[in-house]
C-alpha cells in the first residue's frame, strides 16, 4: 500500500513535470537533463536523511552496517553527479518529480521517529526496500531512457546497479530481522 | 621410438616444472561487476582485486572463507591457500557474485 502510493505519486509527479515541460518547451513528455539530475540527486539526499536517522536510532549491527552503506554509497553517486553537472554546466532543476520524492521520504521518517527498537528497524529497512524499488524502477522505465546526455546517462546506468545491489541488501536484512 | 620416449619425458618435466611458478590473477571491479567472472586457479595462486568502481566493495566467500574489503580506486589480494570451489559476491551489492575453481 506504501509502496503503490510512493509508486503513484512518482509516476504522476513525472506525468505533471512531463506535462509542464511540454507546454514550456515543447519537447515532449520526457524530463529534460537539469530535471532528471535533479531528481536523482534528491532521491539519493532522502536516503542520506534516512540513514542518518537510522545511524541514531538503530542499535541492531546489521541495520547500522546497512545505513552507513547508504551514507558512503549515496554520497559517492551524488558526488559524481555533482561534478558532473558542473562539467556538463547543467543547472539542475526543482521540479514535481522531485518536491514527491522529498516529501514522501520526509513523511516516512516523520512516521519512523515516533518508534524505536526492533519496530524502527522493521519499517526503516521495509522503507529501504519499497523506496529503493520505487526510484529503481523510475531509473530504469523513465529517467534512464530519457537521458539525453551520454554521460549523464552512463553515471545513472551505474548507479541503478549500485541501487539495486541496496535494494538487495536491505531485502536480506528485512528476512534476518523476522 | 627412442624420439617418442624422450618426447614424452620432456612434455612430464615441463609438467612437473609448470605449477611451481605461482601466478597472479587480476580481477577488474567496475559498473557493479567483477571482471571476470569466473577463475581458474590453483593453491598459492593470488587473486588481486582492483576496485575502479565509484563505491566501496567486498569480495565474501558463500562459505565465510573470506571476506575483503576492497576500497574505491584500491586494491586487495588474497593468497589462495586450499582447492575447492569457491561462490563469492559483495556483501552490500549481492547483485555482484563472482566465482573461484581452485585445483590442488
Amino acid at each position: 500500500m506504501k509502496l503503490k502510493t510512493l509508486a503513484a505519486a512518482f509516476a504522476a509527479a513525472l506525468l505533471i513535470g512531463g506535462a509542464a515541460n511540454a507546454q514550456s518547451a515543447n519537447s515532449g513528455t520526457k524530463p529534460n537533463d537539469a530535471q532528471i539530475a535533479h531528481i536523482a540527486y534528491t532521491a539519493g539526499l532522502a536516503d542520506i536523511a534516512n540513514a542518518e536517522q537510522a545511524m541514531k536510532k538503530s542499535k541492531n549491527k546489521e541495520v547500522r552496517a546497512f545505513a552507513q552503506n547508504m551514507l558512503t554509497d549515496h554520497k559517492a553517486v551524488n558526488d559524481k553527479a555533482l561534478a558532473l553537472v558542473k562539467k556538463l554546466k547543467v543547472t539542475p532543476q526543482d521540479n514535481d518529480t522531485s518536491k514527491a520524492i522529498a516529501k514522501g521520504q520526509a513523511d516516512e521518517r516523520a512516521k519512523l521517529a515516533k518508534l524505536s527498537g526492533k519496530a524502527f528497524d522493521k519499517a526503516y529497512v521495509d522503507n529501504e526496500v519499497a523506496y529503493h524499488k520505487t526510484v529503481n524502477g523510475a531509473l530504469e522505465t523513465a529517467l534512464i531512457p530519457s537521458a539525453s546526455n551520454a554521460e549523464l546517462k552512463s553515471l545513472l546506468e551505474t548507479g541503478l546497479k549500485i541501487f539495486q545491489g541496496h535494494q538487495q541488501h536491505a531485502e536480506h536484512v528485512a528476512s534476518e530481522l523476522k | 621410438m627412442r624420439a617418442g620416449l624422450i618426447a614424452v619425458a620432456t612434455a612430464l618435466s615441463v609438467a612437473l616444472v609448470a605449477p611451481a611458478g605461482a601466478e597472479t590473477i587480476n580481477v577488474t571491479i567496475d559498473k557493479v561487476a567483477y571482471a571476470p567472472m569466473n577463475i581458474s586457479a590453483r593453491v598459492g595462486d593470488t587473486i588481486e582485486w582492483n576496485n575502479v568502481d565509484l563505491v566501496a566493495h567486498t569480495s565474501t566467500a558463500r562459505d565465510k572463507s573470506f571476506d575483503i574489503m576492497i576500497f574505491p580506486n584500491k586494491k586487495q589480494s588474497l593468497t589462495l591457500k586450499k582447492a575447492g570451489e569457491f561462490n563469492y559476491y559483495c556483501k552490500f551489492h549481492p547483485n555482484m557474485t563472482g566465482h573461484i575453481s581452485v585445483k590442488p
